[in-house]
């Protein structure tokens, strides 16, 4: 299992276009068991074994899993009968645990991805390559993900993944080869890493951390929510709330953040919020102004910022160039208008062509946009260079309020850190934030409040500070709701106290199933958020101490297979540091679990960890 | 690198100029080919056009020519630009010049006042006919390719009823036509030789600076080429689609109403059973040709006139008359070919020298921070 990691436009994805037949190289050669091979399309990728899992998935809705499978496919083993038994016989080998007859539309994120996976068995894949596949996944979904991927090793097949998360990458891969900026700049084998190394050989510069240090929330209420109702009729003519019963409140300085599986009401929340859509019941209040009928461009005229879902559909025009996207969403505001023809009332509006163009020329070396100018059109810049575009020119216009919805997803680790400090420096000036996202640490940690949402309901509400992800994953797949208090007794999270209350060698056992569930793909974010712990831990150096621990976990790792575990835990430590709470303790058992063995790295650990 | 410098650096001008020059040797290379085949010689068939063609009267004859095809394709341009496909132009001239030369013809009224008067019932009735299918594609969600063509029908049907003695026309000969405008009703004439050339030229110069202005300099235009260029995306900014939708159907439609005007203001003086029809589906032609520019446009429909013109003298050269249609089919489909090739080469070039700029930045990055 090989896994791929780089920057944004570091060209992973080129890598991959390439390795699919979907793009041709210009030098070089690629070789599959030992044999060189030209790879002109993907049904020539195809015919040699290749089979690629795209982040965004190919697949017909309408048709069921069986259909899925076999278009395109037919000849290999019909459509009927034989074809059946041939996805069984797979679903079966691998543990994929397909359902033939389902439809695709009935199917959850993760059960699509399954049903990937098997198209690319199906045609015969013996190298697998899946393109950030963790990124639409919550925490447990992740685990079955890479039993499934494990799977598929032990039968002899190869997987490469991409990855922005290095905990996961670390976890499971098998070798990692770091990208920057087009070159290999390293072929790595995890045990011999650590994230933080990794980081800075994909951006050469430290790991950033979501976590917000200080509050900035005022009392006064930016965003008011009150009833909100929003009715769709599906396609089967029935009429269903999409939304029910939102009420919230985000008040100046404040980030709201929206947990939740997608596909529970995010995206309608949004619409709702941005005008989009009419709400069937409720209001919307933008800084004590009635906006429930306003329409789209008054709200945006009116302060509210979109950093959109899916930035290709509504966030660009992917056709044009980047300064007329500079444009886009602000068209009737500076410095892209020039106002009235002549001044006169009711004259048509004219565009600044020049004043759009500098701001565009400003806007990408503020925002550290890499492109090679702005008259190349937004579809030529990778997309973590649109993301940043795109955040750059919402916060161009100072918005009162922001509307996130995954600011970050598919953002490498450089541009996720300047993102988030970004949104970070707005807060402290008022800006309200509405946050929604499937990357839970960017959640809790970038966070005042959190809420999470569940079919079309805010279902559960939790503390950013003493909340862990699996708490937060397990409310939304709807097995929780209500307040997603600490619960210290089965799985050892201790309340937001000081952790010196807590009594780390006690807890050291009961502590250790916890700390090895937590998934390691969080890591990234977290090198450095821990000292959100430190700041629980005392003023003294435990921050720099959580480092070492995620520094040494790994090398512990490497030592032996029975200190895997206490690698693991070494990492983890650090993790569940992002919930800001805990992080000494569990930094305590992972070197307490990790035993004498790593007394030379683990030393120094607990002996901070006791020292708080 | 200023940016002007960087607006026309050298690659960008030869791409820009490549896609013409590739469609026009495409086009005259398969032209030559179909006149080979129907046993003729190709070459003596382009000296014969040119020759012809260059001559002062068939030169006033293509502009007067040119004038309804430009109008026409800047009507059909305003809804490609928005991703509208307003195949009924045709319909909407139509039954807009039919209601003008109706209103003129009922009128009488100084020529400052009547001219205006028919021509802005023109707009008037083609924005009303167009905004039809609008209307129908916002509330109903019927495509506007379906109604258009289907209104297309309706208005032939419309004009026909109409148009007979005891309604609003006249019998002359065998024809039936609505009553003459009065002679304040027409349109002056631009004096040349042998022939003049119509004065509503003008009216054309005044719709592609109208069309340059509001599409490229205007919020308006924006929002209408961002609603072309992604529907969601111009949502999602704040711009009303379904508004925009009608909007843009009525201004095509105000537009196709103008297409009618230079027959009927210089030429026929009333609206007959002969007056010319298929303006409209030109005008789809030639929108596609000038891909949609002003000044493109302005180009296609005098080239069009230009072989309208000479293959006239073709066929009394014993060519096949149906070289000039072949001819013209040829360059449409060379100029859409060769432009979406060079698009995707340009784009394919682009996105590799964003690649290889990026690669040289880390490169010198790397020297800096050894250097350092």
């Amino acid at each position: 299992m090989h896994a791929l990691v780089g920057e944004n436009g570091a060209g992973k994805s080129t890598l991959m276009k390439i390795l699919y037949g979907m793009q041709r190289p210009d030098e070089g050669t690629i070789r599959i068991d030992g044999q060189q091979v030209a790879l002109h399309s993907p049904a020539d990728a195809i015919a040699r074994g290749i089979g690629m899992v795209h982040q965004h998935f190919m697949l017909a809705d309408n048709l069921t899993v069986l259909e899925n499978t076999v278009l395109g496919a037919e000849r290999l083993h019909g459509i009927g009968g034989r074809a059946r038994r041939r996805i069984a016989e797979l679903s079966d080998a691998y543990g994929l645990g397909i359902r033939a007859d389902a439809l695709v539309e009935d199917l959850g994120v993760a059960d699509r991805q399954r049903v990937e996976i098997l198209k690319a068995l199906y045609r015969g894949a013996r190298t697998l390559i899946l393109d950030e596949p963790t990124a639409v996944l919550v925490p447990q979904e992740v685990d079955t993900l890479f039993d499934n991927l494990r799977e598929l090793k032990s039968e002899g097949l190869t997987v490469v993944f991409i990855s922005h998360k290095l905990g996961e990458v670390l976890s499971v891969a098998d070798a990692i080869t770091v990208i920057r900026r087009g070159t290999t700049v390293a072929s790595l084998l995890p045990h011999e890493t650590s994230p933080r190394e990794l980081a800075e050989l994909m951006v050469g510069s430290e790991l950033p951390s979501a976590e917000t240090r200080e509050s900035t929330v005022t009392e006064e209420p930016m965003l008011r929510v009150a009833g909100l109702r929003l009715s769709a009729t599906d396609p089967d003519g029935a009429v269903r709330d999409v939304l029910d019963g939102i009420s919230f409140t985000i008040h100046k300085g404040e980030v709201l953040g929206i947990a939740g599986v997608e596909g529970n009401g995010q995206a309608e929340l949004v619409e709702a919020v941005m005008g989009m859509s009419a709400p069937s019941g409720g209001t919307l209040t933008l800084d004590g102004e009635d906006i429930t009928h306003t329409p789209t461009r008054r709200r945006r005229e009116a302060g509210i910022g979109h950093i959109p879902e899916d930035r290709h559909r509504h966030g660009l025009l992917l056709d044009a160039p980047l300064w007329e996207n500079r444009i886009l969403g602000h068209v009737t505001e500076r410095p892209n208008t020039k106002g009235r023809f002549l001044g006169v009332r009711g004259a048509p509006e004219l565009l600044d062509l020049g004043g759009a163009r500098r701001d565009a020329d400003r806007v990408v070396a503020e925002y550290d946009v890499r492109t090679p100018g702005i008259e190349v059109t937004a579809a030529s810049l990778s997309g973590g260079n649109q993301q940043k575009f795109i955040v750059g020119r919402e916060m161009s216009h100072h918005p009162k309020l922001l509307i996130a919805a995954h600011p970050t997803r598919g953002v490498d680790v450089g541009a996720q850190a300047q993102i988030w400090d970004q949104i970070r420096a707005a807060r402290r000036e008022g800006l309200a934030v509405l946050l929604i996202s499937a990357d839970l640490d960017e959640l809790i940690g970038l966070s005042d409040t959190l809420r999470v949402m569940y079919r079309g309901r805010l279902v559960a509400d939790a503390d950013p500070a003493t909340v862990t992800p699996e708490e937060l994953g397990s409310a939304m797949t709807g097995a929780a709701d209500g307040h997603l208090a600490a619960d210290p007794s089965p799985h050892g999270t201790p309340p937001d106290g000081d952790p010196a209350d807590d009594d780390p060698p006690d807890d050291a056992p009961s502590d250790e199933v916890t700390v090895e569930d937590v998934p390691l793909d969080e890591v990234p974010l977290d090198g450095t958020s821990s000292d959100g712990g430190s700041s629980d831990a005392g003023p003294s150096d435990a921050g720099p101490a959580n480092g070492a621990s995620s520094d040494g976990g790994p090398s512990d790792g490497g030592a032996g297979s029975g200190t895997a575990g206490a690698g693991e835990q070494g990492s983890g430590a650090s993790d569940s540091g992002t919930s800001g709470s805990g992080a000494s303790d569990s930094g305590a058992s992972g070197s307490g679990a990790s035993g004498p063995g790593t007394s030379d790295s683990g030393a120094s650990d607990s002996g901070d960890g006791g020292a708080a | 690198m200023s940016r002007l410098g960087e607006k026309f650096t050298k690659e960008k001008v030869l791409l820009a100029l490549a896609a013409p020059l590739l469609a026009l040797v495409a086009a005259f290379l398969l032209s030559s080919v179909v006149i080979a085949a129907t046993g003729k010689d190709p070459l003596h068939a382009f000296v014969v056009m040119i020759d012809f063609g260059s001559k002062s009267d068939s030169q006033v004859w293509i502009i007067n020519k040119a004038i309804p095809y430009y109008l026409s394709a800047a009507a059909v341009a305003i809804g490609f630009r928005m991703n509208l496909f307003n195949i009924g132009v045709d319909g909407q001239y139509r039954v807009a010049a039919f209601f003008a030369a109706v209103v003129g013809g009922a009128l009488s009224l100084p020529g400052v006042l009547q001219i205006p008067v028919i021509i802005l019932t023109a707009m008037a009735v083609g924005a009303v006919w167009a905004g039809i299918a609008g209307v129908l594609k916002t509330t109903r969600g019927v495509s506007e390719v379906i109604t258009t063509i289907m209104l297309n029908s309706i208005a032939g049907s419309l004009i026909g009823y109409f148009l007979s003695e005891d309604r609003l026309a006249v019998k002359d000969g065998n024809l039936f036509h609505t009553p003459n405008l009065p002679a304040s009703g027409h349109f002056f004439t631009i004096p040349t030789d042998p022939k003049p050339v119509y004065g509503t030229v003008l009216i054309a110069v005044v719709i592609g600076l109208a069309y340059w202005f509001v599409l490229g300099r205007t919020r308006f235009g924006f929002d209408l080429r961002a609603v072309g260029r992604s529907e969601p995306a111009a949502a999602a900014s704040g711009v009303s689609v379904r508004r925009m939708v009608v909007t843009s159907m009525l201004l095509s439609g105000a537009v196709a109403g103008l297409v009618g005007m230079p027959t009927l203001l210089n030429e026929s003086f009333n609206y007959g059973t002969d007056f010319p029809a298929g303006v409209g589906f030109t005008g789809i032609a030639i929108a596609l040709l000038g891909r949609n520019h002003p000044l493109g446009m302005a180009f296609s429909a005098l080239l069009w006139g230009f072989l309208e013109r000479t293959g006239i003298q073709l066929e009394f050269e014993e060519y096949a008359q149906e070289i000039v249609g072949v001819m013209q089919g040829v360059i449409v489909l060379s100029v859409v070919i060769a432009y979406e090739i060079v698009r995707r080469y340009g784009l394919r070039i682009q996105q590799r020298r964003v690649g290889a700029e990026l690669a040289a930045e880390a490169r010198t990055g790397e020297k800096a921070e050894v250097g350092a």
